[in-house]
């Protein structure tokens, strides 16, 4: 990685959500490195920002019986609904208010590799507690986190682990497990086979949810009998599938690009680039090592890539100093959802699109329409205090933004005179939108 | 006319004004701004291709059901329709009982369906199959979509192809064109003040990375679509922040009525659109599948079957033919769940009024499987390839390879 102020910016906003000029001058400070090391040690729990907004606590909402009257299931359909906005909005909340964002980003992250939805999941407990998963395993081994996934409430109702029963197994969970969170997809040249789906999906046969969301493993249920996945044969459990899935040798080059696409291109990387990264990631599957490789590496500064739209809409009101007012993390969430990446609510298990997929026509007027939703409620006064010929630079320093183009910057001047509108327009340029 | 005058021109008549809108936007028609604007609305004898795609693998024998085949009742005893659910269609198949629309259609002549649809060596993996339905290459991924490929063939113009929803899918992306999308929220026009800084930041820089042209290549395709469909905008569209989200681990929207409203408002505006593309979701349905998958095709039929009413009765909307396919059909025997696991072949629709209805296609053999799954008697490519030809008139060898002879689904 570089060490000039654009690069300093470029690191702080792939590991976060935007930045600001005044937070890239105060890393400056300590240095690229320091900086990663320092990001990737601390405890996104004891963040200041985190113990000020605690996780709500939920009750499992009682599911209407087969005699339940239209009334009483829409009743329940509504408690639901309650539910999801209220997790939503306090993760928007909680992503305004921590002091380093990385932890948050992170977690995000995971929820895009590991993606489970509402949708179908329906208890906000279930998924509140996947989220507090994903945020405390998400940097230590990967096989301690990709089994806990295996056995997680939220993840087994979303892909119906939960039906998946000895004697007649159901796949979805083997198959989505291999193809998009630890293998990829078999390629020619090798990688998992149907076989191998339906022998790993007895592996899970048997784990059931309880009343209060906890999981356990009922025996009744689940195949004892001898399995082979990806050539490992006995009488595989999840811990055995896990493993033998993880020994798979092109499983760390799958993760490895799976996480330069999320935090560092939208180009895939060069060979090179994923042999160090899974040479940093090693037998011990750290992903701390992982992660370090992949913010230090030369080609880091190279990449370039479309910024999703929490990272936009999160990193504006984190720059513009939106107070989280219920009104204004309502709208947030509103904004959001126009944009298509609520969190907790993800287009399908493979995660939300990338790159030029969030450059549609529609998307680039619902934006246009959103920053300036979130200017009206946000904090421009460095802007209106400033000279009118200081007011495109203080604008790209409120943002983190090294410098403006030249179509840019004409395309801002003629709002010079209106702060709120000038930074509006900000929100938008390629400067912001890409990273 | 450059965007900009364009833009002038639709302030200075009003009809941009959010006034003009609320008194009914359907009133200015684009082929009576046209008259001033001299851009050439669609020739009124242009067939126009809806693309549906169902997401999550539409349990095919529970869509079109082999009702007398005991094989049949005898592989998912619990989810299997009897003769006196289905809407029968012959001695062996009948539609399930929540598409009472298509069946009318079927009545009418109006709706093909073509049996056993897949590829060779079918995936079973929801995101490579839809990839392979999408850019039509079974054998080696592309990054190009069959529709992104004709977009590249045949012009510059954004708005040839419009993908309702906010994300663009496969389908519509090319190596050099992508198709324009429409938000089915969207109420109004932007202010004159943002259309101008979009044209302004639309304009190239030396130092742009490949993402940043690609903003600015999306600013400028936004100024195109915007003086295009603005006038057709329904001030009381319920906006995409009201939706709920699909139901569904395998993707798709909601709303199907909503976005073929839409393309209905386009298509009889005479908007210089070919190719629309919708969707909807929720058809993974591995587990509780009887009453979810009914639901589900319940909200398809009531959307297609009012669109194609609604078009029917339109002189550009007699021409719109619609194809209704999804990444694959499921596995024959149920699972313990009362669900069905990813399968292979399954039915597709093609409807309209230039359709020729009745059944192409052989019915695959519940019995002779493979692997428990449906053997694939109809390659997806001759569907798309006379797609291609007759309704967007073109050579089909430059947007399909592989594709064996037409099935003779069209008028």
């Amino acid at each position: 990685m570089g060490s000039s102020w654009a690069a300093m910016s470029r690191l702080l906003r792939r590991s976060g959500f935007g930045t600001t000029g005044a937070a890239v001058d105060t890393a400056m400070g300590a240095g690229p490195q320091a900086y990663v090391s320092t990001m990737l040690a601390a405890d996104p729990n004891q963040d200041p920002g985190a113990l000020a907004t605690p996780v709500p606590t939920f009750t499992a909402i009682a599911r209407p019986g087969k005699d339940a009257t239209k009334d009483e299931r829409q009743q329940v359909n509504q408690q639901y609904a309650a539910q999801a906005a209220t997790l939503a909005q306090w993760w928007i909340r909680r992503m305004i208010a921590v002091d380093q964002p990385f932890g948050e980003k992170l977690t995000f992250a995971w929820h895009n590799h590991f993606a489970t939805s509402f949708s179908k999941v329906r208890g906000a407990q279930l998924m509140a507690k996947q989220n507090a998963t994903l945020r405390a395993l998400g940097r230590g081994d990967f096989h301690t986190l990709a089994l806990a996934m295996l056995t997680d409430a939220a993840m087994l109702r979303w892909l119906d682990g939960e039906q998946n029963t000895a004697g007649a197994a159901n796949e979805n969970l083997s198959r989505e497990f291999m193809e998009l969170f630890t293998l990829g997809h078999p390629t020619s040249s090798g990688g998992y086979t149907e076989t191998d789906v339906r022998e790993g999906a007895r592996a899970l046969t048997g784990w059931r949810i309880r009343d209060d969301g906890a999981t356990y493993l009922n025996p009744r249920l689940h195949d004892s009998g001898s399995k082979t996945v990806l050539g490992v044969t006995g009488n595989l459990d999840q811990t055995g599938f896990c493993s033998a899935v993880l020994a798979a040798a092109w499983g760390p080059r799958y993760l490895a690009t799976r996480w330069w696409g999320q935090l560092a291109s939208d180009a895939a990387p060069a060979s090179g680039v994923v042999d160090a990264l899974t040479h940093a990631y090693g037998p011990q599957r750290s992903l701390t090592a992982l992660f370090t490789a992949l913010f230090t590496a030369p080609e880091f500064d190279q990449g370039a890539m479309v910024v999703n739209p929490v990272e936009w809409a999160i990193g504006a009101a984190r720059a513009l100093k939106v107070p989280a007012t219920d009104k204004s993390v309502k709208q947030l969430a509103g904004v959001l959802r126009a944009l298509g990446q609520l969190p907790f609510s993800p287009p399908n298990v493979s995660g939300w699109p990338s790159a030029q997929a969030w450059l549609s026509t529609a998307s680039a007027d619902l934006r246009l329409r959103a920053a300036a939703a979130i200017v009206n409620s946000g904090d421009v006064s460095a802007v209106t205090s400033a000279s009118a010929s200081s007011r495109l630079d203080v604008t790209a320093h409120l943002l983190g933004i090294a410098t403006w183009s030249s179509s840019s910057a004409a395309a801002l001047k003629p709002s010079i005179g209106t702060p709120a509108e000038l930074v509006t327009l900000a929100l938008n340029t390629p400067e912001y939108l890409t990273n | 006319m450059d965007t900009l005058t364009r833009r002038r021109f639709l302030i200075a008549s009003g009809v941009a004004g959010g006034a003009a809108l609320a008194a009914g936007a359907s009133a200015v028609t684009w082929e009576q701004l046209h008259k001033q604007a001299a851009v050439a609305p669609l020739p009124s004898d242009s067939r126009i291709l809806v693309v549906v795609t169902l997401y999550g693998g539409n349990d095919g024998l529970n869509t079109v059901i082999p009702y007398a085949d005991p094989a049949y009742h005898s592989a998912r005893p619990e989810l299997a329709y009897s003769e006196s659910d289905v809407l029968r269609l012959d001695s062996a198949l009948g539609l399930n009982p929540a598409m009472t629309g298509l069946a009318k259609l079927w009545t009418s002549k109006q709706l093909a369906i073509v049996r056993g649809v897949g590829y060779p060596n079918p995936d079973h993996s929801h995101f490579r199959s839809m990839d392979i339905w999408q850019t039509a290459s079974p054998a080696e991924p592309l990054n190009t979509g069959w529709i992104g490929r004709w977009l590249d063939a045949t012009g510059d113009d954004p708005i040839r192809a419009v993908d309702v929803g906010s994300t663009l899918p496969p389908l519509v992306v090319g190596a050099r064109c992508t198709a324009a999308s429409l938000d089915v929220g969207k109420q109004s026009p932007l202010p004159a003040s943002s259309a101008a800084a979009f044209t302004a930041l639309a304009a190239t820089s030396s130092g742009d990375t490949a993402p940043q042209r690609q903003v600015r290549e999306s600013y400028a395709a936004e100024r195109k679509v915007a003086a295009t469909f603005d006038p057709v905008l329904d001030p009381s569209a319920p906006t995409s922040a009201d939706e709920a989200p699909a139901a569904s681990s395998a993707g798709g929207q909601n709303n199907l009525k909503g976005q073929l409203d839409l393309v209905g408002r386009c298509v009889k505006a005479g908007v210089p659109t070919r190719v629309y593309s919708v969707s909807l979701g929720g058809f993974d349905t591995h587990a509780d599948e009887k009453s979810s998958q009914q639901a589900q095709l319940g909200s398809f039929d009531t959307a297609v079957s009012g669109f194609l009413t609604d078009m029917a009765a339109d002189p550009r909307g007699r021409n719109v033919v619609l194809l209704a396919y999804t990444e694959f059909g499921r596995r024959v025997a149920a699972n313990a769940s009362q669900g069905t696991d990813h399968g292979t072949a399954g039915p597709v629709f093609v409807a309209g009024a230039r359709v020729k209805g009745g059944f192409y296609g052989d019915q695959p053999s519940l019995t002779d499987l493979n692997a428990g799954d449906l053997k694939v008697t109809t390659d997806f490519r001759a569907i798309y390839a006379e797609l291609a030809e007759s309704v967007l008139g073109i050579d089909p060898g430059r947007v399909i390879s592989g594709a064996p002879k037409p099935l003779g689904l069209l008028t």
